[in-house]
């Protein structure tokens, strides 16, 4: 297993330290860090049951964590609850999207922070701030009118991704963005994380797909069993350290099924990594 | 005017998209009806169909139905029940149900009928205290939905039979309570019709303010860089609204023209479309009934919703039993009962509103209320049995959501959900 990398030096937005979560007999996180720094897709990776999800739902406010503290902007804050974390500046992107199929897709960029002038609601100003927000994400929406049960599953992802954008986060939160997608549609998605990067947003990417994390991050934490297990820069790392870490032995079933029929491949990856 | 648009050279940003199909003008709004069509989104063209048909069936078999005097009598004695439906709306609208409006609406006129006949309490505070029956048993509901988790079908069946009980102990052994002759709720709701000046005034007035307010959504979006709506379509529209009410207006005003009932119930029903389709809080019932989860997730108050949801369907309810006791002149035992119940819940479905939640507007329960209003009426004049009315009543109810129902597979196949 590899030794844990420093991070390079950049201005921590979100930082967590000694997170504990329990959930009566089960200690889902034990002792947990993670840091993000603006600027800074950090991968969050590891097998199933490894505290994800968990470590998300933290950060997002759904859970209070029993101990540790979360240090945000440079200060350190309580997150009661998912609009909490909305107003503080963190945006999530649920795996299930969460989106109201019945409403549109200006309705639902803005839901729960609904523009408004005088009583009503501001749909002109909405509907230009939306066309925006697509832009900058360079997405391909055809209409922002119609409801969302006409879009594909990538252009879905998209008004999630660009609805996580909506109030001017600091941090979005991506979990498993390209896990029911095609193969163009994930690119599209990839894409869409490199220009919240490029806006200087701290980017937080839960996935289990090693080609998609290797293919965007900068960073690489690994959980394992609730504890951070390592952490890795992308660039100085290859899929064979990565899954020794989230399975936690170097001689693993992943890697003997590897020698086993792609070696030759196998070895081509870990020099394209290091290169 | 129209063409400016298209020819601009800047392309406005809701339109930049080459995979859209254009849609300017008239024959675009035109075509983009017909697509809504084709894609199941019927809209309110069922109920619409349906009350012309209604219309010609018993026209055929009995010439006074479309008479001026009937149709007077149709729209005054479908308001209050439709109040009562505006409510079911509501309730549907988050994929609930309220099975109890009908006890409760007779509940809360008992209420106000007894302050006034037994305690000698003025007409306006005892109208209140039964309005406010009405919130105080949708708050009830709310409680019980909210923290302890009961689900809506099951209270409100609990609360069909305990208001009826209510209603009951409230009448005691009278049975029957008659509101005092010179009652304003009486004359309000039969005898007070609008004057001929007054329609007209109030005709031109919606229309006027139906223009003002396209025009300034025209110049906004313009000025926002959006694609405006079409003029013409708006003036078109606007023409039809002024020649279609305006005849109505005409031919209500042969015999006694429009009574207050309609009038107020109308105006509850556009208060609530508005409030439903550009407000945040009507924004929320949707988000709320189309995916509850999604709805907390973004940070909205989800029970509070269904807290003003229930509170404004039992408030509905007993204003418009209320306005049924006035209509009726009385109280008895059997205010609200099942007629009253089912015609209320009928009607929202009938006039459009899924069941399912996330769907519907306000005009279903103007909508739905006429149609069943309509029948009632027809075969009244028909002399035919209640049994029956029941029976076509059911089938109506039945091909409603037969036609919800279809129009659903259509949207899911043409990517509308």
């Amino acid at each position: 297993m590899s030794s844990t990398v420093e991070a390079p030096v950049r201005e921590s937005v979100l930082s967590l330290t000694g997170i504990n979560k329990r959930f009566g007999a089960v200690q889902a996180l034990t002792d947990v860090s993670l840091e993000v720094g603006a600027g800074e897709v950090v991968a969050l990776v590891g097998d199933n049951g490894a505290g994800k999800s968990t470590l998300v739902k933290v950060i997002s406010g759904v859970y209070q964590p029993d101990e540790g503290s979360i240090t945000f902007a440079g200060r350190q804050i309580s997150v009661g609850g998912p609009s909490d974390a909305q107003s503080l500046g963190i945006a999530t992107v649920f795996q299930d999207l969460a989106l109201c199929d019945n409403l549109d897709v200006v309705a639902n960029l803005f839901l729960g922070q609904e523009w408004r002038r005088g009583p009503f609601i501001d749909e002109v100003g909405m509907e230009k701030e939306a066309w925006r927000l697509l832009r900058t994400l360079s997405a391909k929406i055809p209409s922002v009118r119609i409801p969302i049960a006409g879009l594909s599953g990538g252009q879905r992802q998209t008004v999630a991704i660009a609805r996580s954008l909506v109030g001017n986060p600091k941090v979005v939160m991506l979990d498993e963005p390209t896990a029911a997608l095609g193969v163009a549609q994930t690119a599209e998605v990839l894409n869409l994380v490199e220009r919240l990067r490029e806006q200087g947003l701290g980017v937080i990417l839960i996935s289990h797909n090693m080609a998609d994390v290797q293919a965007v991050s900068d960073r690489i934490a690994v959980l394992r069993l609730g504890r951070n297990a390592a952490e890795f820069v992308t660039s100085q790392t290859s899929t064979a350290e990565l899954v020794a870490a989230i399975t936690g032995a170097s001689d693993n079933v992943v890697t003997a099924r590897a020698e086993r029929t792609t070696q030759r491949s196998a070895g081509a990856q870990q020099q394209g990594d290091e290169q | 005017m129209v063409k400016g648009d298209a020819t601009a050279s800047t392309i406005a940003a809701d339109a930049a998209d080459e995979r859209l199909i254009s849609s300017q003008g008239l024959a675009g709004a035109a075509t983009a009806f017909l697509g809504r069509l084709r894609g199941g989104e019927l809209g309110m063209i069922p109920v619409i169909v349906g009350l012309v048909v209604i219309a010609i069936v018993f026209q055929i078999n009995e010439p006074t139905f479309l008479s001026s005097r009937n149709l007077v009598s149709i729209t005054q004695f479908a308001a209050p029940v439709g109040v009562i439906s505006l409510g079911i709306v509501l309730v549907l609208l988050l994929g609930e149900i309220d099975l109890s409006v009908g006890s409760v609406s007779g509940f809360a006129a008992a209420s106000m009928a007894v302050l006034i006949d037994s305690r000698g309490w003025g007409l306006l505070p005892a109208l209140v205290v039964g309005i406010l029956v009405g919130t105080a048993v949708g708050l009830l509901y709310s409680f019980l939905y909210t923290k302890i988790g009961v689900p809506s079908f099951v209270f409100s069946l609990a609360g069909l039979l305990a208001f009826q009980g209510a209603l009951l102990y409230v009448l005691g052994d009278k049975g029957t309570v008659v509101l005092p002759q010179d009652s304003a709720l009486r004359s309000f709701a039969r005898d007070k019709f609008l004057t001929d000046t007054q329609a007209y005034v109030l005709l031109v007035v919606i229309v006027a303010v139906y223009v003002a307010v396209s025009l300034l959504t025209i110049n906004r979006r313009r000025a926002a860089g959006l694609t405006p709506p079409s003029l013409t379509a708006v003036l078109v529209k606007a023409g039809l609204l002024l020649v279609g009410l305006g005849y109505l207006t005409y031919y209500l005003g042969i015999d006694r023209g429009w009574s207050y009932l309609p009038v107020l119930f109308a105006a509850l029903v556009v208060t609530m479309d508005l409030a439903l389709r550009r407000t945040r809080w009507g924004r929320h019932v949707f988000a709320v009934g189309g995916n509850e989860e999604a709805a907390r997730r973004s940070g909205i108050n989800v029970r509070g919703i269904y807290v003003s949801v229930f509170a404004l369907c039992s408030t509905f309810a007993a204003l418009g039993g209320i306005l049924i006791a006035g209509q009726l002149t009385s109280v008895s035992q059997s205010s609200g009962t099942t007629d009253t119940n089912l015609t209320a819940i009928a009607a929202a479905v009938i006039g459009g509103t899924s069941l399912f939640g996330g769907r519907g507007s306000a005009w279903a329960a103007l909508l739905g209320i006429l149609v069943l209003q309509s029948i009632q009426s027809g075969l009244n004049l028909m002399n035919v049995d209640s049994s029956v009315r029941f029976m076509v009543t059911g089938l109506v109810l039945l091909l409603a959501v037969a036609i919800d129902s279809v129009s659903r597979k259509a949207r899911s196949s043409s990517g509308r959900g």
